[in-house]
């Protein structure tokens, strides 16, 4: 089981937050552009979605798989919006994302917190408020410094 | 398991043929007296639901019939504009049909060129080499799967997982609210 990355954006498209463990390719093209055109992707299949099912949806988009890596995706009452890629074979990453939002929202105090967060074969978190703790072999955190993750 | 719809999308993103077998999407007939307490808009050339939800009416439903006789996107079947007919007391009591819009031929012909694209962007915006585009989408309705031919055509399906507990929720809650019984 292997999780590749991880995106965070607010509600207006902007991304808080993005991880990376094992990433194997990358889009070609630069990070701020990245994140763009993956919360467009993802603000598109919203309203794929929701105008092409057939019954009221509660939960809406959950996730969606390709040949080699699966996308988990969850959303906020807020519109903070989760998302990680991780490979085939996890089957439901929902509760680990709700929690990651938890555990983040329950520790952020100051302005410039950061998330940092080892990866092996499971997700542990070391909320650290007001100082970036450096892994460089583990961990590559990246967090824009103007923005916090809101409470 | 159940399909919803197929849908065969070509090379180049256009839709070249669609077959629907639906299930029955939940409707509500209503009636109302002056004034309606819900707030209605104009999107997409229907009549929508944007505030006022309750028993079983959503935000998003579509007014699908007046008093019976189906309407015409915002006009009634006569050709008067819903809007100023709900507005004048006269014409109340009035029963109301609302349910989830059908999608028009235009719609689903938009809807499968944006699943091209992303189906392309799924594909450039993977962490592993040499990935495809989106074989399966997943919600808590429906799951959506994807084959791509060889030669590049694809073919979309909507399949309904009658497993999923809280779609049997909302079918069963739909047929208690029809008309019939």
């Amino acid at each position: 089981m292997t999780v590749h990355n991880l995106y965070i954006f607010d509600r207006n498209g902007s991304c808080l937050h993005y991880s990376e463990w094992n990433r194997k390719k990358q889009a070609g093209i630069s990070k701020e552009e990245e994140f763009k055109l993956m919360y467009g992707m993802l603000f598109s299949i919203r309203s794929f979605i929701s105008k092409m099912s057939p019954l009221d949806m509660k939960d809406g988009f959950l996730a969606f798989q390709t040949s080699r890596y699966k996308l988990h995706y969850y959303e906020t009452p807020t519109g903070i919006k989760l998302v990680m890629n991780t490979d085939l074979g996890v089957p439901n990453c929902r509760d680990t994302l709700q929690q990651i939002y938890s555990t983040v929202r329950h520790t952020h105090t100051h302005t410039h917190s950061t998330l940092c967060l080892y990866s092996g074969n499971c997700l542990s978190f070391a909320a650290v408020c007001g100082v970036h703790r450096e892994e460089p072999a583990v961990c590559a955190g990246r967090v824009s410094p103007e923005r916090s993750v809101p409470q | 398991m159940a399909i919803f719809s197929v849908y065969v999308v070509n090379k180049a993103g256009g839709l070249i043929y669609q077959y629907d077998n639906y299930v029955p999407r939940a409707e509500v007939e209503k009636t109302f007296s002056f004034p309606l307490d819900l707030v209605l808009k104009i999107y997409d050339e229907k009549l929508v639901v944007s505030f006022g939800q309750r028993d079983g009416i959503r935000v998003g439903h579509a007014v699908l019939s007046i008093n019976g006789v189906d309407v015409n996107g915002k006009y009634t079947a006569e050709g008067k504009e819903i809007l100023e007919y709900l507005k004048d007391p006269a014409n109340y009591p009035v029963s109301i049909r609302f349910g989830r819009p059908r999608l028009t031929s235009n719609e689903k012909l938009m809807l499968a060129s944006m699943f091209h694209s992303l189906f392309a962007i799924g594909s450039q915006l993977s962490p592993e080499v040499g990935s495809s585009g989106i074989e399966m989408l997943e919600t808590d309705v429906f799951k959506l799967h994807c084959f791509q031919t060889l030669t590049g055509l694809f073919f979309p399906l909507i399949l309904f997982d009658q497993n999923l507990k809280s779609a049997l929720e909302i079918a069963e809650k739909a047929g208690a609210f029809g008309p019939g019984s």
